[in-house]
């Protein structure tokens, strides 16, 4: 690829980027969020179309207009977010949009099998193509979409943050498959802002920073801090933490049991307690019930059994209303769809919640001067990048649109936060922002819950970790004396004890009589 | 007239028979929105579709004395607001809602005003011959479901193999495949090399084409006129009848039949001047079993996940 | 309407699936009546000639005037409910049946009491008509917010029902012994509207113009008005926030369907007088376009509506002059909406281009 410009309203999302691909290789694209890695591939796999620049396929001048000139080509991608349709069985998914020996009748399904069995075996992709896809693992859909991009003759095989959602030892077993397929005489272009992985697993590294490239080395020839550095631009400030002394538990899941949307149990026996003044950390990979865990603790999801005390209070059967009153704030994970409304401006989304309460309501009647100072505040206080108060919430970026959510719901002095993925797809300085944010709250006292993918996030924040599997908290760990490998077979479920906490001296327990196991 | 004369066989016949008939406008229009719906696009201009294509149908039928060229002028009709709900759908990605409610309107409207225009008003409205029965041979001569089943006219035979030919369409073809990939995830449909519009489009029309045919059936082959408000809430039955029959053709047929069966019984209570019950609770009912069909078989979950999104290329 | 100036201006470009915010209304009318002299060539006539009849018979004389304005009252009251109803993404299309329950409920009333001052009679009919149309509203409100049930579907649904349910009352159990028509006595005397004096205005246009400000004042200035705008925007978010979604659904149909009722009884109190099959044009289904046509705001609404009402009385008139059928209206209807849809994509499609 030569010269790819791609502009966005508003963002210059490639500039002038030259990327080399050679035959054989696992060549990282290494950047942090926004760097413009993924709007490049797109490009590369047709989805984009680039403003100038020329792609080049072995050495022919390739014009890609839509992912089926891709797929022609021989590339492949594997997308961050899944394009598999859940519904169909792994066999439809596959042969989706190629034509048929039978046209216009579907392959035989025998056939088709056959042919995905020969795949799987080549490359060690082992999955059953006559099961749904949504009820596959996380890992299998992977697997899946490679082989996707396998049986129609992809050469170079493009994988988009593919790590983000694996446990490590799915990583290793990803690794592994990506060299198979090297040897096999593939290409691989792996697309992370994880330096480690990079470090890892590829021949050579590409590092983009703002739309630009900064540099192509080697990986052998280079150190993860010079990485590190082309990266951001500059070093990456490491996380203080002041010890933690927690108070009394404002949070308290007992026994707590809980169906997801399809009726299945997605909670079983959950018992925590987060503590004043500390931040516990929910580690797991993303589907083993973390969603449904904030859901319960924010009040969206009824729990069929067990109790949820918050500061005290039995908020079993709570509102998120009652919630709110009560003192829980809540970062959602899924920030544009349950944070922000995005037709309606700043000031508005500012009191979300707050509506119907002094100083914003008075004599019944809303009170738009009290809304928009208020907004400003928070646009001072906290840094949001935004016009004004009048803007549309649409109009912000992922980080700022990020820090309003924060802003609203620390400013509001909660009693416990509930943050999941708080730092997803934020850019650096975001991310540290964030971070800070919720040790700040973890001084002031605040009962914090964290509940996040990124375990050197859990590992760096928390004081004390939480293992979640298949709904069931396997294991309470110390992020001092745990390491990741541990971490890593916990979440994968394969061990239940790793580095387990110390037993609380008796004085530290909780005191309301008749509670773990007396109420069923 | 009493309750023992409900009960002969020849009523009851009769009954069904007629209700068999009188399904296939709702069925047909049920079937096309099926296929729209498994695209991902909410048609709602049903209703509209089906006033113009029968519309279309009755005056083609009038002018040139073929009832089959009227119903060919019915698809016609529809395939043309077909294009126009899947520009608006597809191509300007807006409300689908409210452009469906638009295309009720304009169909109605288009209707009643080019048929007063070209027809006037008169005291007798002007009828045509309808279309022929034809008794399938041997089959027809089966005492009670012969004349049940074997013994009606060239649409209705034609709607129940549209019936079989659509679920074969869209669950043992590749093309029914790419259909319902684009219904459930566009985007994955997209990346599998899909023409995602391309198919939406193509599932608007052709949806709305049975919808146009639906309504000339109405007044070609059943009504054998036209008057305003002919449609009479079929293309809004049809559309509750699309979530009953979790948009697979199977079920619509049985749903189809269940209403056709309640407006032939609403007919012939009222013809037979059955006092028990004032007429207007009859002509109610097709509709409050309608509601009821609906609460009982729409669980949303068995929606297509991306039904009434636009898809927009990020 | 001092507080109209410290509304936030919700007007930008908003993705598809968000509620009708801003197309270009004035434009697509005009581009509609083109489009509707092209069918009107079409078929033989002049559109000059059309048009200027309905002007004419539109605005030219007091008369003409009168009956608009008493055709754009229950277009008022109900596309006031629908805007409420669209603003919180509630599809309400069962409007028409709210009014023939409303109608019927206020009927029942005034034939129930027929000896009330009226002092008591107007306000009671009032509250039985909004009654009437707030109960049947209800239904598919309930269904939707417990059931999941679609709500176009069943309040559509249940407009067939309302309509055969009055035509039954007006045949028999309420029919009017006096006379051979389906329809019921003529109400007593206190339960008429009183007129305007000096035209033939009923005071429900009073009623209708009140409320214009005050349905604009519980959208921007209540607590209310915001959460169902925020339920309407982004009903997750609405959710997240602790709004009780179902409450609100229920809140915002029962309003919708009692002014859709409030609108039946003034067809019968203030029209009418009496209860007849055909107590309705139409007008609920003509009131979703006045909703939209004016950008799901109250002020919007009562331009619209007179509008629409005007079109209505215009064409009445180019039907006598010209003989073009009436349906036009519809179909310009449908291409107004039509083309504000399409105004309103094109500018998405350009903002995003310029960025």
């Amino acid at each position: 690829m030569r010269g790819i410009t791609k502009r966005f309203p508003g963002v210059l999302a490639n500039d002038h980027v030259d990327f080399v691909l050679e035959a054989g290789e696992i060549h990282a694209l290494l950047g942090e969020n926004g760097a413009g890695k993924t709007t490049l591939m797109n490009i590369l796999y047709g989805l984009y179309q680039p403003d100038e620049g020329e792609i080049y396929v072995n050495g022919r001048p390739a014009a890609i207009r839509s992912p089926h000139d891709a797929i022609q080509l021989g590339i492949g991608m594997v997308h961050q977010h899944f394009q598999l349709v859940p519904t169909f069985t792994v066999a439809e998914n596959i042969v989706l949009g190629l034509p048929s020996r039978r046209e216009p009748f579907l392959e035989s399904r025998r056939q088709v099998h056959q042919q995905i069995a020969e795949v799987s075996r080549a490359y060690g992709l082992a999955v059953d193509p006559s099961c749904l896809v949504w009820q596959l693992s996380v890992g299998e859909q992977q697997r899946v979409e490679i082989l996707k991009a396998l049986y129609r003759g992809a050469t170079v095989l493009i994988l988009d943050e593919p790590t983000a959602v694996l446990t490590p030892q799915e990583c290793e077993r990803l690794f592994e498959i990506l060299l198979a397929l090297v040897q096999g005489g593939k290409s691989v272009i792996f697309i992370s802002h994880k330096l480690d992985e990079v470090m890892a697993i590829s021949h050579r590294v590409t590092v983009l920073r703002d739309g630009r490239v900064v540099g192509t080395a080697r990986t052998q020839d280079i150190t993860k801090q010079e990485l590190a550095r082309m990266m951001v631009g500059r070093e990456m400030r490491p996380i203080e933490k002041p010890p933690a002394s927690p108070a009394g538990p404002v949070i308290a899941l007992q026994d707590i049991w809980a169906h997801d949307d399809r009726g299945l149990p997605a909670l079983r026996s959950v018992s925590l307690e987060v503590r004043a003044g500390e931040i516990l950390g929910i580690a797991g990979v993303d589907g083993n019930g973390q969603a449904e865990l904030e859901e319960v603790l924010t009040g969206l999801r009824r729990p069929h059994r067990g109790r949820y005390l918050l500061a005290g209070q039995d908020v079993t059967h709570a509102s998120a209303r009652e919630l709110f009153e009560a003192g829980l704030a809540h970062i959602p994970a899924d920030r544009n769809r349950f944070g922000m409304v995005a037709d309606m401006t700043l000031a508005e989304n500012s009191i979300l919640g707050l509506e119907g309460k002094p100083p914003f309501t008075r004599f019944g009647m809303l009170r738009y001067r009290e809304m928009e100072q208020h907004c400003s505040h928070l646009i001072r206080e906290y840094d949001i990048r935004a016009p004004g108060p009048a803007a549309f919430a649409g109009t912000l970026s992922g980080g700022n649109a990020q820090k309003l959510i924060l802003a609203r719901e620390i400013s509001r002095r909660p009693k416990a936060l509930v943050a999941a993925q708080p730092t997803r797809g934020l850019d650096i300085g975001a991310t540290e922002y964030v971070r800070r944010k919720l040790l700040e709250q973890r001084e002031r006292g605040c009962g914090v819950l964290l509940i996040s993918t990124e375990l050197e996030e859990i590992l760096a924040l928390s004081d004390r970790i939480a293992v979640i599997y298949e709904g069931q908290i396997v294991g309470m760990v110390d992020p001092a004396c745990v390491d990741i490998e541990q971490l890593g077979l916990m979440m994968a479920g394969a061990i239940k004890e790793a580095c387990e906490l110390p037993p609380r001296p008796p004085a530290d327990r909780p005191t309301a009589p008749g509670s773990a196991g007396h109420e069923r | 007239m009493s309750w023992d004369n409900l009960l002969q066989a020849g009523f009851i016949i009769s009954l069904i028979t007629s209700g068999i008939r009188l399904a296939v406008p709702v069925l047909l229009a049920v079937l096309g929105e099926i296929i729209t719906e498994r695209a991902g696009v909410q048609n709602l201009g049903l209703e509209g579709i089906m006033a113009f294509g029968a519309f279309a149908g009755f005056a083609t039928a009038f002018a040139t004395g073929s009832g089959i060229l009227g119903l060919l002028a019915g698809i016609l009709a529809g395939m043309l607001m077909g294009l126009l709900m899947g520009y608006f759908a597809v191509t300007l990605k807006v409300n689908q809602v409210i452009a469906g409610i638009s295309l009720v309107l304009l169909g109605q409207g288009a209707a009643n005003f080019f048929y007063r225009q070209i027809f006037g008003v008169s005291q007798r409205p002007p009828r045509i011959a309808g279309l022929p029965e034809i008794p399938i041979p041997l089959l027809a001569d089966i005492p009670y479901l012969g004349d049940i089943l074997f013994r009606h006219n060239v649409v209705v035979y034609l709607t129940v193999l549209l019936v079989i030919l659509v679920w074969i369409a869209l669950f043992e073809t590749t093309w029914g495949l790419k259909v319902r990939a684009v219904g459930e995830h566009p985007s994955a449909a997209d990346t599998s090399g899909v023409n995602v519009a391309g198919i939406r489009y193509a599932c608007t029309i052709l949806g709305a084409a049975f919808a146009g045919l639906g309504g000339a059936v109405l007044s070609v082959a059943q009504m054998k006129l036209f008057t305003e408000n002919m449609v009479a809430g079929r293309g809004w039955i049809a559309i509750a009848l699309v979530i009953f029959s979790r948009w697979h053709p199977g079920l619509a047929l049985a749903g189809a039949v269940l209403f056709g069966l309640a407006d032939a019984l609403q007919f012939r209570f009222q013809a037979l001047g059955f006092e028990a019950v004032p007429y207007e609770f009859l002509l109610m009912l097709p509709y409050i079993l309608t509601i009821i069909v609906l609460l009982a078989g729409g669980r949303r979950g068995a929606a297509p996940a991306a039904l009434g999104t636009p898809y927009e290329k990020e | 309407m001092s507080d109209r100036a410290t509304f936030p201006s919700a007007h930008r470009p908003s993705p598809a699936m968000s509620v009708l915010l801003k197309g270009s209304p004035v434009l697509a009318v005009i581009l509609a009546l083109l489009l509707g002299a092209l069918i009107i060539a079409a078929v033989g006539v002049s559109p000059l000639a059309a048009y200027q009849s309905m002007i004419k018979g539109a605005f030219g004389s007091p008369r003409a005037l009168t009956q608009a304005g008493l055709r754009a009252v229950p277009l008022l009251l109900i596309s006031l409910g629908l805007t409420l109803a669209f603003r919180s993404r509630i599809w309400n299309i069962g409007a028409e049946g709210q009014l023939y329950m409303g109608a019927w409920v206020a009927t029942l009333f005034a034939l129930s009491f027929p000896n009330l001052p009226p002092a008591l009679m107007l306000p009671g009919l009032l509250l039985a008509g909004f009654a009437g149309g707030a109960l049947w509203g209800l239904v598919p409100a309930l269904l939707r917010a417990y059931l999941g049930a679609n709500e176009i579907v069943t309040s559509l649904l249940l407009n067939y029902v309302a309509i055969f349910w009055v035509s039954y009352q007006v045949r028999l159990p309420m029919k009017d012994p006096t006379s051979f028509l389906p329809q019921s006595a003529v109400l007593p005397a206190p339960a008429s509207l009183p007129v305007l004096p000096g035209t033939r205005l009923h005071i429900g246009v009073i009623l209708a113009l009140l409320l214009v400000p005050l349905i604009a004042f519980i959208l921007w200035k209540t607590p209310l008005g915001y959460r169902l705008r925020v339920v309407g925007s982004n009903p997750d978010a609405a959710r997240f926030a602790g709004i009780d979604v179902p409450r609100h659904i229920i809140i915002v149909m029962v309003i919708s369907g009692g002014l859709a009722g409030a609108a039946g009884m003034i067809e019968v109190a203030g029209v009418h007088h009496r209860l007849i099959q055909d107590i309705s044009p139409g007008y609920g289904f003509t009131a979703i376009v006045v909703a939209l046509l004016g950008q799901l705001n109250p002020f919007g609404a009562l331009l619209a509506s007179y509008f629409f009402a005007s079109l209505v009385i215009g064409a009445d008139s180019m039907q006598r002059v010209v003989g073009l059928p009436v349906a036009l209206t519809e179909v310009i209807q449908a291409l107004v909406v039509l083309f504000v849809l399409a105004s309103e994509a094109f500018r998405r499609h350009r903002s995003r281009v310029v960025g």
